[in-house]
């Protein structure tokens, strides 16, 4: 299979790898997808008024996953938490060139998204 | 040393240039029709047919008459399994196989589900083998064939095919197993292992791409079959159309060069494959061999890396050319069906990689791939969810999933 330049480029560099301190009320986890479909993803971001100042990953999967959830990073950082919510997969699937088997990589990305700021806001309400 | 590296012989093989030297006249000056039977260029032609009959023949201990050429093993299996089953049909309509066959004999046996027969699908042990006893389980007075791999194409493992076939012949059962991996690269000897059809396959042995051969028994019992191809009747009414003479000759140069060489080339992949694992073994945890490791092919070996995607790999050792489970379902997104049948889970199964060891495959070769393995493996665990939960001392198995995909 052909990646795009840009699935390579995120493959071969990864950005924002890693892991932030789930433990933290300001840190959001989502964790999505299932070892036995082949794709895991592990996307926190940390929040700071509603902004998201921080986000690392980590995912099991294809190129594609790689590069889905390095980009979600990228993209939500500097964000505020309305406006990370509005990310689609079809604009994760346009910006990779992502081919039509490859578009649930784009989908998990942007239910990681989704999950973390799910769970950031579970432990928000929880203390105020 | 040239990039990248060919690790997929199971897939397929180069062409030995003293198989190419001896196909080259046939394409030109030597182009008869081996049917033609009025003049010389026939005659030459016919004559280079035979030679490379009885070629073939002594690489599986048969005779030269019992030598059917095809196309390759997957018409070989088709002619064989359908071939068979519409012959026998009077006498019962029970066919055996098993999980771990390669796609063209399971799906020749939904096909012919579908027409009617009924087919058993036994379970292989964790290794990938079929026991006798299951074979013997499965047997029924309806039972017409047994069709089993000798050799895996994924992981490698060989099936005790001589007492399976003893256990056929005792039952008047006719046996056919798949020798694609096994036939040039273990010894194979078709009556002392009590085979009654086998398919080879040209380019698995570096012979030409688009030829192989299908044994089919003439002596106790005496096994007919009816022709999957109408035309000329040539291959005593079996397999009609012109002969690929070039081919032909080719694949009998191969054999017979695999005759000779096999010891050496046994002793130069089985010397690689010790080094290979080795390698990675050492260096890296969480790593596993599919696969019997006493019961498998001189050629091959098929490792799951835990904690990393197989697609993923395959990306990250872009100088190695390998493959994940065959190359003929490569093209799904599913994981191996072997692996699967073997009782390995999804996961492991997704992030198996099969590399394949050749009669050129050199140790610098070798040393370079192992090392481009282990960094990829290295990287991508650094960048695997899965893998931190396993240092933190999550029990993977123990989460829920089901919001997943």
């Amino acid at each position: 299979m052909a990646y795009s330049d840009k699935v390579l480029d995120h493959y071969n560099n990864p950005r924002n790898v890693g892991s932030l301190d789930k433990q933290k009320g300001t840190v959001g986890t989502g964790v999505v997808g299932a070892p036995e479909c082949g794709d895991v993803m592990k996307l926190q971001i940390e929040v700071e008024g509603d902004r998201i100042v921080d986000a690392k990953f980590k995912t099991f999967g294809c190129g594609s996953a790689i590069a889905s959830s390095s980009l979600a990073t990228e993209w939500i950082k500097g964000k505020t938490i309305d406006e990370a919510l509005e990310i689609k997969n079809t604009a994760i699937v346009e910006e990779l060139s992502l081919p039509p088997v490859k578009i649930h990589c784009s989908v998990l990305a942007e239910d990681a998204i989704k999950s973390a700021i799910a769970d950031y806001k579970s432990k928000s309400n929880k203390e105020g | 040393m040239q990039l990248p590296i060919y690790l997929d012989y199971q897939a397929t093989t180069p062409v030995d240039p003293r198989v190419l030297d001896e196909m080259i006249p046939y394409f030109t000056e030597k182009f008869g029709n081996a049917a033609s039977r009025s003049h010389s260029f026939g005659w030459a032609a016919e004559e280079a047919v035979e030679k490379s009959r009885k070629r073939i023949a002594k690489l599986i201990g048969a005779s030269p008459k019992e030598i059917v050429f095809t196309s390759g093993s997957t018409e070989g299996i088709n002619l064989a399994m359908k071939g068979a089953a519409e012959m026998y049909a009077s006498k019962g309509k029970h066919i055996i196989t098993s999980l771990v066959e390669h796609k063209a004999v399971l799906d020749t046996a939904k096909h012919l589900e579908k027409n009617g027969y009924e087919v058993t699908y036994l379970t292989p042990d964790r290794t990938g083998r079929v026991s006798v006893e299951s074979v013997r389980d499965a047997m029924r007075e309806d039972t017409i064939l047994v069709a089993l791999i000798w050799a895996s194409n994924e992981i490698g493992t060989l099936n005790p095919i001589r007492e399976i076939g003893e256990l056929c012949h005792e039952r008047g059962v006719l046996f056919f197993t798949d020798g694609t991996q096994a036939a040039g690269k273990i010894p194979v000897d078709v009556q002392a292992d009590n085979v009654d059809l086998m398919c080879l396959s040209g380019h698995k042995l570096y012979g030409p791409k688009g030829i192989g051969a299908l044994y089919v028994r003439r002596r106790k019992p005496r096994v007919r079959l009816v022709a999957q191809m109408d035309g000329g009747g040539h291959e005593r009414g079996m397999r009609s159309g012109t002969l690929n003479v070039p081919s032909i000759v080719g694949l009998g140069a191969a054999c017979e060069i695999a005759m000779q060489d096999m010891e050496k080339d046994a002793a130069h992949t089985t010397a690689l494959r010790a080094r290979f694992e080795e390698k990675i073994m050492s260096a890296l945890d969480h790593v596993y061999i599919n696969g019997d490791v006493e019961h498998r092919l001189p050629n091959c070996t098929n490792i799951s890396f835990n904690y990393v995607e197989g697609e993923s790999m395959i990306m990250g050792i872009k100088d190695i050319a390998v493959s994940s489970g065959s190359a003929c379902t490569s093209a799904s997104l599913e994981p191996s069906h072997v692996l699967r049948a073997c009782g390995l889970g999804d996961d492991l199964a997704h992030s198996s990689i099969r590399f394949g060891f050749g009669r050129t495959t050199t140790d610098e070769e070798l040393d370079f791939a192992a090392d481009q393995v282990i960094t990829a493996v290295k990287r991508l665990r650094e960048l695997s969810p899965l893998y931190e939960m396993v240092q933190e001392g999550i029990d993977i198995e123990s989460i829920d999933w089901s919001a997943g995909h």
